[in-house]
Parts: structure tokens; C-alpha cells; sequence
């Protein structure tokens, strides 16, 4: 079934590239097709807020869903990105060489000189791909490299949040402090007032997950993506076949990390605020819940996770103000206790009971549903997913 | 267990595979053998410390290329303690070559690309991934970055071969997880085979195998040693006179006796070790049967 075993067993309709762009086709009607026609602006606003949220799940289903790494502070590359965006908008809303209104509130009225910089797109757009990404593989290569690992790493990296929202409030004078920074005008000389513009943003948002997700999708079903499976199960192992696990881990950890940051850069726009209660423990880990409901070690669970939980979150909290966060804590419990796996493994658990006396131990080994060098569709997906509850133990 | 090891109590029948195939190896260490004429590995007073423990005191070891080594002991005798050292698992101290390389030092991933290959006492395949997963990531350590981006289109000649040599080309598309134990063992040969290891380290590699299973494994053993330097620790006693081309016996974390399988069955210190110092009186008639009660105990 995988490519290796040649194209001739595969029907056209399972092929990877097929499969690809039939999934990509589907994302597109129903993100840019159905829901701009029936959502109200407000809703299609809140929608892309989801989906920036879910871009940070993408990238922590790779790290923690395929990795293994427990990664609890992505807030800080969601943060670093939104926070690079945002003062790039406030820049651009003073004006050349103009100072944004909170330094002149806070500060001395100076633009530090290391804003300065951000008053350039390139550069922001630069900054925004590339400097979460190089901190987070500096700092993977240090902790990975000295086998920090389960438990602890993920009280550095929740350590991080922590830390750095801690820095952006004591630092009021350039960083707006607990306010955050707010009330951006246009973006990249777009007025933001202007629903068009907004419904621009939407799409762009819609877009670059649909990207992100095919990128996912890419890797694992590369090579890379099969080591890093086996990095994560067995780490010694690989080890001693010549590989250096820590580079191996640092790769998905920095892809997790750029995904966070261009996330949180495209949720200061349609937001329109970015402040340190955004990028703190408590989203950190609001990023994990959705993801783990969802599947973490499924494609499409960590994103369909992320904006059911999000979605469920503004809802209920119309509905009965200060509940959300109860419902939310159940859900987690309930999900964890019995379906470890999240929902992406319904479907195994499903089709193992309708079929398991036929199909369970016979199946030639060209159509085994884990025959993960071809498709990962569901199947293979939630059967990895099942396959990792063992490690998951390990890992948490 | 998680689900899917619920309902993979091996689904393979461990007749289903086939068996070995010493025709197909031939093509895997096709490589000409004066490629590892210089190889050998040389330890020079090793020593293993853990927390004032001494494991190792002191060892001095040279195998050959072409040389089939087996390495005994009782229990705590520092036989693993060993493999673990030249392959950086455990702190050494003293010096480690191979083929010239000092290896004593190195992380181990760097150890494995000077050529080094060790299996585990538990079989330690990657579960989840399919077989031919397991020896595609085994022959891919020096793959630069653009291909590992990318998938694998065609299955690598040398995994070919290895999938043949070690019987398991009916199963490739299978889990490694739902491997019966001795097709797991048979895994891990061929992972050391297609990562072109030159000194290959196995710890027990028959552990659980059925006789026929021995015996093929032994031969196939036999026929890398040939060419590759092999060292196996093992307790299997009949294992050892069936293919053993020298044996080093380990006492407390020294070398208590070498030689050929007679020499080292003829020698009185390793009876005593074996038996305990009253049999020592008995005489060497002792000698030849004398390591099989003793090894069986230690097996648990």
C-alpha cells in the first residue's frame, strides 16, 4: 500500500497526493465557501480567532502528538509572534518615525532601539518566521541535548510562559505591560475597521492553516516523520542506530514553535489585542486541552480539537457566564480517564468493535491499517494514536 | 497495553516467515571483505564504576575481525556492563578501539558511526512502526536533510536484502509490535546488517528462541563473523559449542579464562566459578558438562 510496495496494489483514490489535495479541496469549500455564507461577521471574526489558536495546536500535535515532547509554554512563541505583529501595527499606525501612544503613556516617549526594526513588513515578516523558531531550536538543543526530557521539560517550557509573561508586565515602559498592546488601525496598510478587511484577515488565517496542516501532513509520512515517531517511542534505540535524538527533536519542536508564532501573529490583528494574560501558563495549557481532546497524535484532531474547544468555550460562556472554566476542567478529566486518545480514536475503537472477529488478525499486511509509509488517513492516524498510550504514560 | 497490543498477541505465526535466508545475505555483505580487514577491537584495562560499584576492573579483550566471540559468565560477571561500555551507555574508563578509534569518551551516536552495532537483551524494536520502518531507520543514519523530508519511494536495496536475509519479507507492512519474540530478534540482526555496523555486539540473541530457530540464527551468526566482527553474550551453553569460534569467561568484572570452547571447558578456574570450589577436587572429566547446570540457573 505505501509507495514503496508500488502504485499498482493502490487504488487511485488512496494515494497519498490524491488524498492530499481531496482533503485540502474539502478545507477550502467548508473554510472559504460555506462558513463566510452563513457566519455574521462577528462570528467569521471569532472563527478566525479559532483558527489562529489551532495553527498552536498544529504545531503541538507534531511536537507532542509525534514527539513526545510535553510542550507546556507555547505561549511564548505565540506571544513573541503576536507581540512582534502588534508592535510592527502600532508602529505603522504612528506614522514614519511617529511613537506609538502607550510609550508616550508609559514610557519616556522614545521608540526603543529595538523595536525600531519593526517598522519595516520584511522585517517583521521575517522576524515573525524566524526568530520563534531559533529560539526555540537554541533552546532544544540545550535541554534536549543534556536528555532533559517527560516531566521535566515540560515544567521548564511551562516555566518559560511564566517567566515571560512576568517579563512583558514588568516591562510596562516598552511593552504596554498587563494591558498588552491594542488598538491597531490597519493592517500592513489595511484599515481595520473595515469588515472587508477583516473578512481579508479570515481568509488569510483559513489559508495558513490549511498550509500548516498540509506541512503536518508532509512530515509524517516522511521519513523524518517516522524517526521522530521512533525517537519518541524508543530514544535509546535510536540512539544506537546513529542518530543524535536531539536534533532529531529539536527539528519539531522549532516547526512547533514557528506554527505558535505565526498563530499568535495573525491573532493580534483579528483580535485586536495582544497581552501578556494571552501568552501566560493558562493559555499554554488551553493550547494542550484542545489538543488532547481532539488526538494529539492524529493530523486533523489537534486542529478539529483546538476550535471545537474554543468554540465550545464562547458559547457556554454566553450562555452561563463563569461556567466555562468547570466544563472545560470535566471535559479534560473525562477525556483523559477514558479517552486517552481523544476523539480521533472513537473511530478506531468503532470500527475495531463492528469489525473486529473479520478483520482484526487476518488482513494481508499490504491493506493492515498501520501501514503508515502509505496514507495516514484515519486509520493509521488513531491507530498510532492508540499505539501511544503506553508512551504517553512515559511522557506525561 | 494500549489497544493495539490488545489484539497483537503475535498474529504471526513465527512459521509464517519462513525463516532465514543465508542465500539472501550473501547479497547484503556483498561488500568486499577487504573492507574490514583492519578491523578489530581492542580494550585495554576497562573499568566500569557505578556509584563505588566496580562492574568492570580492568579488562583486556581483542576479537578479531572473522572472529565469532562469545562472552560468559555468571550473572554479575560484567558481561553487558561491557557491551555497555564500548557503546557509551556506561561511564568507562581505559581504552576502547575499533578499527583504530578510540571509542571510549564519544556520545553514542558517534560510536555507531565508527561502525559499532549492539542489539539488547529485550528485543527493542520500534513497535509501532512497521518492519520495514524499523530497517529503513536503521539504514538511514547518514541521510542527509532533503531526503529525510521527504518519503520513502523506493525501498533501499540493502533493506531489500536484509528483509530476505532475516525472513521477514512477508511481514514488512506488519508492526513490529505483533513480531512473535524470535522474529523480533531476527529484526534487530537485520537492523545491525543494513546500518552496516562492522563490530556487531549482541546481547543474547537467542533468548526464547525455539531449537530450529538456534540453529539457523547460529549459522547465519557464523556466516557474518566471517567477514564482520561479532561478539555475543550469551548463556545458552549449547549454543556456545555449537558456534562459538572462541569464548572469554567474565568472573566479578575480569577475564577468568579465553580461548576455544575446549580450552575454556578444560580450564579449572572456570569449573570452579561454575560450580563452586568443591567440584574443583573432581577433576576435569567435570570440566565438560560442567558450565550447563550452573548457566541454566542464571537464565531467570
Amino acid at each position: 500500500m505505501s509507495a514503496a510496495t508500488g502504485t499498482a496494489t493502490t487504488p487511485w483514490w488512496q494515494r497519498s497526493t490524491v488524498r492530499v489535495a481531496g482533503g485540502v479541496a474539502v478545507a477550502a469549500v467548508v473554510l472559504f465557501g460555506i462558513a463566510p455564507a452563513v457566519l455574521s461577521d462577528f462570528r467569521l471574526n471569532l472563527l478566525a480567532k479559532f483558527l489562529c489558536l489551532a495553527m498552536v495546536a498544529v504545531g503541538i500535535g507534531l511536537a507532542w502528538g509525534r514527539g513526545g515532547m510535553l510542550v507546556l509554554g507555547q505561549g511564548v512563541f505565540f506571544g513573541i509572534g503576536g507581540y512582534l505583529m502588534a508592535m510592527h501595527m502600532k508602529l505603522a499606525d504612528a506614522g514614519p518615525g511617529g511613537v506609538p501612544d502607550f510609550l508616550r503613556l508609559y514610557g519616556d516617549g522614545v521608540v526603543p532601539g529595538w523595536w525600531e526594526p519593526l517598522r519595516s513588513p520584511v522585517v517583521t515578516v521575517l522576524a515573525i518566521l524566524v526568530l520563534p523558531a531559533g529560539i526555540a531550536a537554541l533552546l532544544g538543543l540545550a535541554v534536549f541535548r543534556r536528555r532533559v526530557r517527560g516531566a521535566y521539560f515540560a515544567i521548564l517550557s511551562q516555566a518559560l510562559a511564566a517567566a515571560f509573561a512576568i517579563l512583558l508586565v514588568g516591562q510596562q515602559k516598552v511593552t504596554g505591560g498587563t494591558n498588552g498592546l491594542n488598538g491597531f488601525r490597519s493592517f500592513f496598510g489595511y484599515d481595520l475597521a473595515d469588515p472587508i478587511n477583516k473578512r481579508m484577515l479570515y481568509f488569510i488565517a483559513a489559508g495558513v492553516l490549511i498550509a500548516m496542516v498540509v506541512v503536518v501532513r508532509l512530515l509524517m509520512n516522511s521519513r523524518y516523520g517516522e524517526l521522530l515517531v521512533a525517537v519518541r517511542d524508543q530514544e535509546n534505540r535510536v540512539r544506537f542506530l546513529g542518530y543524535d535524538p536531539a536534533n532529531v527533536k529539536v527539528v519539531a519542536y522549532a516547526i512547533a514553535a514557528c506554527f505558535a508564532g505565526i498563530g499568535g501573529a495573525l491573532f493580534a490583528p483579528v483580535v485586536g489585542i495582544i497581552s501578556p494574560a494571552d501568552v501566560g501558563v493558562i493559555p499554554s495549557i488551553g493550547f494542550l486541552v484542545g489538543v488532547a481532546i481532539g488526538g494529539r497524535a492524529t493530523l486533523l484532531g489537534p486542529v478539529l480539537g483546538a476550535v471545537a474547544v474554543s468554540w465550545a468555550e464562547t458559547g457556554l460562556s454566553e450562555q452561563f457566564p463563569s461556567f466555562w472554566t468547570y466544563f472545560q476542567g470535566a471535559l479534560f478529566i473525562l477525556v483523559v480517564a477514558f479517552l486517552p486518545q481523544g476523539f480521533a480514536s472513537l473511530g478506531t475503537l468503532w470500527r475495531r468493535r463492528r469489525g473486529t472477529p473479520a478483520d482484526a488478525p487476518d488482513d494481508p499486511p499490504t491493506t493492515h491499517p498501520s501501514a503508515p509509509g502509505s496514507s495516514p488517513d484515519a486509520d493509521d492516524d488513531a491507530q498510532h494514536a492508540a499505539d501511544s498510550a503506553r508512551t504517553a504514560g512515559r511522557h506525561a | 497495553m494500549s489497544e493495539q497490543t490488545g489484539t497483537g498477541e503475535p498474529v504471526v505465526p513465527p512459521d509464517a516467515t519462513g525463516g532465514l535466508d543465508p542465500e539472501a545475505l550473501e547479497a547484503v555483505i556483498a561488500a568486499p571483505g577487504a573492507r574490514f580487514r583492519h578491523d578489530y577491537l581492542e580494550i585495554r584495562d576497562l573499568r566500569v564504576v557505578f556509584d563505588g560499584f566496580v562492574a568492570v576492573d580492568g579488562v583486556d579483550l581483542t576479537v578479531t575481525q572473522g572472529d565469532l566471540r562469545f562472552l560468559i559468565g555468571p550473572n554479575g560477571a560484567g558481561k553487558t556492563t561491557i557491551v555497555d561500555a564500548i557503546t557509551g551507555l556506561a561511564p568507562a574508563a581505559g581504552s576502547v578501539q575499533f578499527g583504530g578509534v578510540e571509542l571510549v569518551g564519544k556520545p553514542s551516536h558517534k560510536i555507531v558511526r565508527a561502525g559499532v552495532g549492539r542489539t539488547f537483551q529485550t528485543a527493542s524494536v520500534f513497535d509501532e512502526l512497521t518492519v520495514l520502518q524499523n530497517l529503513d531507520i536503521a539504514a538511514g543514519a547518514g541521510r542527509g536533510p532533503w531526503t529525510m523530508l521527504r518519503r520513502r519511494h523506493v525501498v533501499p536495496p540493502e533493506v531489500e536484502a536484509a528483509l530476505e536475509t532475516v525472513g521477514l519479507t512477508q511481514v514488512r507492512d506488519l508492526p513490529a509490535g505483533v513480531l512473535a519474540h524470535g522474529q523480533k530478534q531476527w529484526l534487530e540482526i537485520g537492523m545491525l546488517l543494513v546500518q552496516d555496523a562492522r563490530l556487531l555486539l549482541l546481547d543474547e540473541p537467542v533468548a526464547g528462541m525455539s531449537q530450529a530457530e538456534r540453529e539457523e540464527t547460529g549459522l547465519l551468526l557464523q556466516r557474518i563473523g566471517e567477514q564482520r566482527t561479532v561478539v555475543v553474550v550469551e548463556h545458552d551453553m549449547e549454543f556456545l559449542r555449537a558456534f562459538a569460534s572462541s569464548v572469554t569467561v567474565l568472573h566479578q568484572g575480569r577475564v577468568l579464562s579465553e580461548g576455544t570452547v575446549a580450552q575454556v571447558q578444560a580450564d579449572p578456574r572456570v569449573v570452579e566459578v561454575y560450580l563452586g570450589s568443591g567440584a574443583h577436587g573432581r577433576g576435569r572429566g567435570m570440566a565438560a558438562s560442567a558450565a550447563e547446570p550452573a548457566a541454566s540457573t542464571e537464565v531467570e
